[in-house]
């Protein structure tokens, strides 16, 4: 194959705090190619593209770059306030002779450039006035008038409407056209497969294959970026609670129809006491959005949430009375008050409960605290201490606590072993079965899907925001689960 | 822990208290005349308002927040009472309460409801509320004759001076309020991972109204007391620039105004010091233009200190 790369990495290796972000990686981008860049989260995808920006520098290895490269991120890195004209050219703008901007050249210059995209947007409107699509053109086109010969796009179409992805990937083409290399983050299937020629997998931060897209079916890399599991089919229900023991009962939480344009479209989920139902798919098929519609966290077009048959108001209040509790996925952001104890944070959302006339009983606190911090073993040197200092398994307990104290019916997990030791994930998978056995219904996220098969009942496959398929008893098999995820029907399948 | 971050982290906490500390050695020393009851007692009184204002503003601060208005709702109180005076001294600092509390909830309302930067939200209270109270008033300053008021500003009880009294019982009821209510650990929650205490049911809106409430009310606590002292109603100059006092004390006093913590002690150990320092200066006879320039240092020294908590 003959060879001309504009990026040429080898060997590549990159430490956090101890974890390996990137192990021995290599990398190679060919002059004019489109290179799709895959993996789950924590594949080090991220991280790999820091490292081929300049970001990040390697802990080891070796990093060559024969070209200008520009990035587009997810979210837009433009200046939002100013003119689509001014973001096209910040920083290289026509001068006039008097050194001045020359505003009229610089707008007739963006309206052409942009007209020869197809976007037809005002160039002289505030950037942030453009829909999140055409925002993302602008800062593609600014990319390609910058002479960049490498364009990395991460994730360029996961907040876009179908027809602005139709956009993006006429413009992507066009750059392929220019001979410009791009590289391209998405875990949509049907995008890849249009438009990339080569493929690079990353699998906890290791590159586990790199060649031709339209060589590699698709349930195939599928499997390689989820890992293959060493037994090659689990069949479940060898736990007490194999399906049959659900059958009768009556499902505790029901969600129907939830729709919110364009992250998810019509999800139907429902979970029966004491059942752990696993939601599969790829990152940005509408896991964690589900997971929040739920909740009453994320506002809906359409939906409706059942518990015990009552519905329940579309708000995080509301849906906690009602007993659902969710572990979100991001600790930091969105789980812990850092500033405050152990204590503090475990009993956060039990307070109205654990106080008599807005007056908090401390007595009550430390003896729930306790409780928790024993049965979940939480190794802290004194529950006073700051959350902040525990180590990632232990303030997902700690989270974990939180919710169980308001003696939860419901209880939404998204991701909860993500990020923590193998010791503290265990206990905390073995904790998940504990407390469906007392008759808690689950919710179980996961991008691992050995995770999903072994805890979970009954599997939602989701896909592109819908539900693909829903797996149990025998069919709750690593190759169903991968069938449903890349859309491929299986012999057994039944029509979904 | 290094031995340096150890020490650090003390100075951090501990920081105003030794500078309070340092500051009364000093001046038992070389200060004529300081370590006398009568020169505490004024420090004292002069202190309380700007003590009440700063309780409120220390709550508002843990969430993340900052209230402008609270000079503008002093001025809105000292409009208020010569208005009720007349109908006794109760309903004219009720009235002045209700104006407080009112100021409160149109804060919190723009902070919690229309989701306007606090900043900005209280800001135009800060300009609007003086000017609302100089229509109140007319624009005139109104001496006030009526005995029971006056008393609040001058009286004593069993030696101390009301207002310092009632400042006391406000700072342990806003400390039992941030440490020991529902309210009060929701509030610091709030302020420490909004979006996490959103998704943990907690009623985020709700509090942070309550919070605001709470500073407009002890802003009109504040206005009711200085115009006592004062003994007129002087709606143009009341509370000018308090909120930068109230600022400075709950920031030198180790509050972080990243939020998610309430010091209600370094927030008092702050107004006695931000006086402390004050009065030294006074008593040495350096201008105000040299006092407002120490204190500048002050604040950029407590900053400094606590700029590496994270």
């Amino acid at each position: 194959m003959p060879t001309d790369p504009v990026i040429e990495v080898a060997g590549v290796t990159k430490t956090f705090a101890g974890v390996r972000a990137l192990d021995d990686v290599d990398f190679t981008l060919e002059k004019g190619e489109i290179h799709a860049l895959v993996g789950e989260n924590g594949a080090g995808k991220s991280t790999l593209i820091k490292v081929l920006t300049g970001i990040h520098t390697p802990d080891a290895g070796r990093v060559e770059r024969h070209g200008r490269i520009s990035t587009i991120y997810q979210e837009v890195n433009l200046v939002p306030l100013m003119s689509v004209a001014a973001n096209l050219f910040l920083g290289r703008e026509p001068r006039t002779r008097l050194g001045l901007i020359d505003r009229a050249r610089r707008d007739a210059d963006a309206a052409a450039l942009l007209g020869g995209y197809g976007i037809t947007a005002d160039v002289r409107s505030p950037l942030g006035t453009l829909a999140v699509g055409e925002q993302q053109m602008v800062a593609l086109a600014r990319a390609v008038q910058a002479e960049a010969d490498v364009v990395i796009m991460d994730e360029p179409t996961s907040s876009l409407e179908p027809r602005e992805v139709e956009t993006l990937l006429g413009v992507v083409a066009k750059l392929h056209e220019a001979g410009i290399a791009v590289i391209y983050v998405s875990h949509r299937m049907d995008e890849l497969y249009r438009i990339c020629d080569r493929v690079t997998v990353l699998r906890d931060g290791k590159r586990v294959h790199t060649g031709s897209l339209a060589e590699l079916p698709r349930i195939e890399l599928v499997s390689l970026m989820l890992g293959r599991s060493v037994t090659e089919i689990r069949k479940h229900g060898t736990t007490a609670f194999g399906e049959d023991h659900h059958a009768d009962t009556e499902p505790v939480l029901e969600a129907r129809d939830l729709t919110s344009t364009p992250r998810i479209n019509g999800v139907t989920v429902s979970i029966r006491p004491g059942e752990v139902v696993g939601l599969a798919g790829l990152l940005g098929s509408g896991r964690t959005e589900t997971a929040k519609a739920i909740i009453g966290a994320l506002p809906l077009d359409r939906g409706t949430v059942l518990v015990a048959g009552k519905p329940v108001p579309r708000n995080v209040k509301a849906a906690t009375r009602a007993g659902i509790s969710m572990l979100a996925e991001d600790r930091k952001t969105e789980g812990i008050i850092p500033n405050l104890s152990v204590r503090e944070n475990i009993v956060l959302a039990a307070l109205p409960k654990l106080s008599r006339f807005g007056v908090t009983s401390r007595a009550k606190q430390d003896r729930i605290v306790d409780t928790f911090v024993k049965r979940l073993r939480i190794k802290v040197s004194s529950p006073e201490q700051k959350v902040s200092e525990l180590s990632g398994g232990n303030q997902q307990k700690v989270l974990l606590a939180r919710w169980l104290c308001t003696e939860p019916k419901i209880l939404l997990l998204d991701e909860p072993t993500r990020g923590i030791d193998v010791g503290a994930k265990a206990e905390v998978q073995a904790l998940i079965d504990e407390l469906a056995r007392e008759g808690l219904a689950v919710l179980l996220i996961s991008s691992e899907l050995d995770e999903l098969l072994d805890g979970a009942d009954r599997l939602v496959v989701l896909r592109d925001g819908a539900v693909a398929g829903e797996l149990e008893g025998a069919r709750l098999t690593r190759e169903h689960v991968l069938a449903a995820i890349a859309a491929e029907v299986m012999d057994d399948a039944d029509s979904h | 822990m290094t031995l340096t971050a150890t020490r650090t982290r003390w100075l951090q906490d501990n920081g105003v208290y030794v500078a309070v500390v340092a500051l009364l050695l000093f001046n038992a020393v070389f200060t004529a005349n300081f370590l006398t009851l009568g020169n505490f007692r004024t420090q004292l009184v002069q202190a309380a308002p700007v003590l009440i204002v700063a309780l409120g503003m220390a709550l508002v601060i843990g969430t993340e927040g900052v209230d402008l208005s609270v000079g503008a709702v002093m001025a809105l109180a000292a409009a208020i009472i010569p208005l009720y005076l007349g109908a006794g001294p109760v309903p004219a600092v009720l009235m002045a309460l209700v104006a407080g509390l009112v100021a409160g909830l149109f804060n919190g309302f723009l902070v919690a409801k229309v989701g306007i930067q606090p900043i900005v939200a209280t800001l135009a209270l800060l300009v609007g509320g003086r000017g609302l109270a100089l229509v109140i008033a007319n624009g005139q300053l109104v001496q006030l004759h009526d005995p029971a008021f006056l008393a609040l500003g001058t009286g004593d009880v069993l030696g101390i001076p009301i207002s310092v009294l009632i400042a006391v019982v406000l700072a342990v009821a806003v400390a039992a309020l941030t440490n020991r209510t529902t309210f009060g650990r929701q509030l610091v929650a709030v302020g420490g991972n909004r979006r996490a205490a959103a998704l943990a049911g907690l009623p985020v809106n709700r509090v942070l109204i309550g919070v605001y409430t709470i500073c407009g009310v002890l802003a009109a606590v504040s206005g009711v007391l200085a115009t006592s002292r004062l003994g007129a109603g002087d709606p143009a100059d009341m509370g000018l620039l308090m909120e930068l006092s109230a600022i400075t004390a709950v920031v030198v006093g180790g509050t972080p105004l990243t939020g998610g913590k309430v010091r209600v002690l370094g927030t008092v150990t702050g107004v006695v010091l931000m006086q402390l320092v004050r009065a030294t200066l006074i008593k040495h006879d350096l201008p105000d233009s040299i006092a407002q320039m120490i204190q500048a240092a002050i604040i950029v020294a407590a900053v400094y200190v606590a700029r590496e908590r994270r």
